[in-house]
């Protein structure tokens, strides 16, 4: 990828987080800490990789992307809005009585939403039997899937591994949000890690290591995650800032599920606007 | 005569193969338990529709959910309690929150897995799956009325749970009987009570009904295989007609076909109903048969209870 494309890249980045702050700060309700820690791989996925048809979303042979951190759909519905499934105003909506934007997603409610999720764990099995039904129809599409840390706590991702692996599902990329806080605390306070990917290894899973802010690197890993076509399921696991972007939201714990008031959002809107890169005259 | 007796899983074990070769798009998700859930010749004709996730109920019940929403029609397959209780809330989420085309097929239904105790008889699932938006919950009554309930649900777009029995039970059924999905089957006519059972324990209240009628008690009997949705216009009018009213299942009288009936009269503001069921305990290692005495539910009670009911 040369440097034009990654500077438009990382801007796109940095308009899905303004949209992301907005949408909850309009909702006074919302997860901004993982919705800005995750939004880098999202905006990758989106506006790099995915083959979609916004004008048909449940176009059959669309790669697919599965929210398994549900909570954390600002990120995804600011996507979907930029890319045309649904106008920007949209946003405007999230959490609101009668709103295809739920506080969780809804995949009957919101257009190009491909599986409904919001209960932890339960997403990466999902897109285990979506990569799996590609393979049984022989179709070329991948299914890309974000997970949290946290949400690593639940024995069911390791379940889905485990078919992943049994199946053959190199069309399945898993990404690991590993921002290193949850609800209560900090990942080794609440429940150790110790090594995610050496999990995902130990899985039977091709893992790759990044930072998951960095858009130069998510890019090259992905890239050669992408090219892999060895039979073993992908995964990413991406060191990534809780709260990405906005100064005072960065590895702070509070922020997971808080909307930030007005005067915390005049300022996030400064900081997150000083991130556009200006392009080359 | 003898009676020919054969499991309902059976009919679900034959079924799910002749659905599967008429449409490629049925898969089989086994959960570590084909064997006893009777997909071995599913396993052995279709192998490119048969998976296996090994013993992760969960994983499953997500897996069946993606399958869906790329199309294909699945049925995950254990025993009653694990299909229920264990992925409960996966059910709820992945599959009758987004309303995809998943069938939950569980056999083990009741107390008929009789002499495994009380961890795997299944006496809670209907009435938790029939609090599910979106869920609809049948149980057939024999061999014939699993094969035809079976197609019914592969049918039907939507999440069903499914539920056979261990063992072996009467056949009551003409192999060319039909059912629809939500319409209870009369089996019987009668104007002075009626009796209410689905599943295993229809063979008891069909044999209810001969008893009462040597005493000269006609007794209407139905045959109630889906209990959501539930056939509303058939339970109003034995309130209406009748207004006595016996309720057999192998399961829990709360929350079950008893219930579901109770709520019918309830808002209705008459009708007497008498539930016979499982009485809210747990089960132990014994036979079918000695499970269902232990809780009442028997030809002798059923008969006790109507004649009680008429007074």
């Amino acid at each position: 990828m040369d440097q034009k494309e990654l500077t438009a890249l990382k801007n796109t980045a940095t308009e899905l987080r303004i949209r992301v702050i907005d949408m909850i700060w309009k909702a006074q309700s919302g997860h901004p800490g993982g919705s800005l820690s995750v939004a880098d791989f999202v905006t990758a996925c989106y506006f790099r990789y995915m083959n979609l048809r916004p004008e048909e979303p449940r176009w059959p042979d669309r790669d697919r992307f599965v929210l398994s951190k549900g909570h954390v759909c600002p990120a995804q519905y600011a996507a979907l809005a930029m890319k045309g499934f649904f106008p920007l105003e949209v946003l405007d909506t999230l959490r609101k009585e009668g709103s295809p934007l739920q506080g969780h997603p809804s995949m009957t409610k919101c257009p190009g939403i491909d599986i409904s999720t919001g209960s932890l764990g339960q997403g990466l099995a999902c897109g285990v039997g979506m990569a799996l039904a590609g393979k049984l129809d022989h179709k070329d599409y991948r299914v890309f899937c974000a997970v949290g840390d946290g949400e690593c706590n639940e024995g069911e991702i390791w379940e889905a591994c485990g078919t992943a692996y049994k199946y053959k599902l190199d069309n399945l990329i898993v990404f690991v949000d590993w921002n290193n806080l949850q609800l209560d605390g900090t990942c080794e306070e609440i429940m150790p890690p110790i090594s995610l990917a050496k999990k995902f290894e130990a899985f039977g899973f091709e893992v790759y290591e990044c930072d998951g802010n960095d858009m130069a690197q998510l890019v090259e890993v992905m890239d050669k995650a992408l090219a892999s076509k060895n039979g073993l399921p992908k995964c990413i696991v991406g060191k990534t800032v809780k709260g990405k972007g906005v100064s005072y939201m960065e590895n702070v714990c509070s922020w997971h599920g808080t909307a930030p008031n007005d005067a915390q959002y005049k300022q996030a809107m400064e900081e997150l606007n000083a991130l556009y890169i200006k392009e080359e005259a | 005569m003898e009676t020919k007796k054969i499991a309902t899983r059976d009919g679900f074990g034959e079924a799910i193969v002749e659905l599967g070769k008429e449409n490629k798009d049925i898969l089989v998700v086994d959960i570590d338990i084909g064997k006893s859930c009777k997909t071995g010749a599913f396993r052995k004709e279709l192998p490119e529709q048969y998976l296996n996730v090994g013993i992760a109920e969960q994983n499953g019940a997500g897996v069946a959910a993606g399958l869906a929403t790329c199309g294909k029609i699945p049925f995950v397959v254990t025993y009653a309690a694990f299909g229920s209780m264990r992925i409960c809330e996966m059910i709820r989420q992945e599959i009758c929150y987004p309303h995809l085309n998943v069938k939950i097929a569980c056999s083990h239904g009741g107390v008929t897995p009789a002499n495994d105790g009380a961890s795997h008889q299944a006496i809670e699932d209907m009435g938790i799956m029939r609090t599910l938006p979106n869920m609809t919950v049948i149980m057939p009554a024999d061999y014939y009325a699993a094969k035809a309930l079976v197609k019914a649900a592969a049918a039907f777009d939507g999440p069903v749970y499914l539920r056979f029995t261990r063992d072996a039970i009467p056949v009551i059924y003409d192999e060319n009987e039909t059912f629809e999905i939500g319409k209870a089957k009369t089996l019987r006519e009668g104007g002075d009570v009626a009796i209410i059972a689905n599943g295993d324990t229809v063979r008891l209240a069909i044999e209810a009904a001969k008893v009462l009628a040597d005493k000269g008690i006609q007794a209407r009997v139905l045959d109630m295989h889906t209990i959501k949705p539930l056939d509303q216009e058939a339970v109003t009018a034995c309130i209406d007609e009748i207004g006595r009213i016996v309720t057999v299942e192998d399961h829990n009288i709360l929350n079950g076909l008893g219930s579901a009936v109770c709520e019918v009269a309830a808002e209705l503001g008459k009708g007497k109903v008498k539930r016979l069921g499982i009485q809210d305990q747990f089960g132990q290692s014994a036979p079918y048969e000695r499970l269902l005495a232990m809780n009442g539910v028997t030809v002798e009670n059923i008969v006790a209870q109507a004649e009680a009911l008429i007074g």
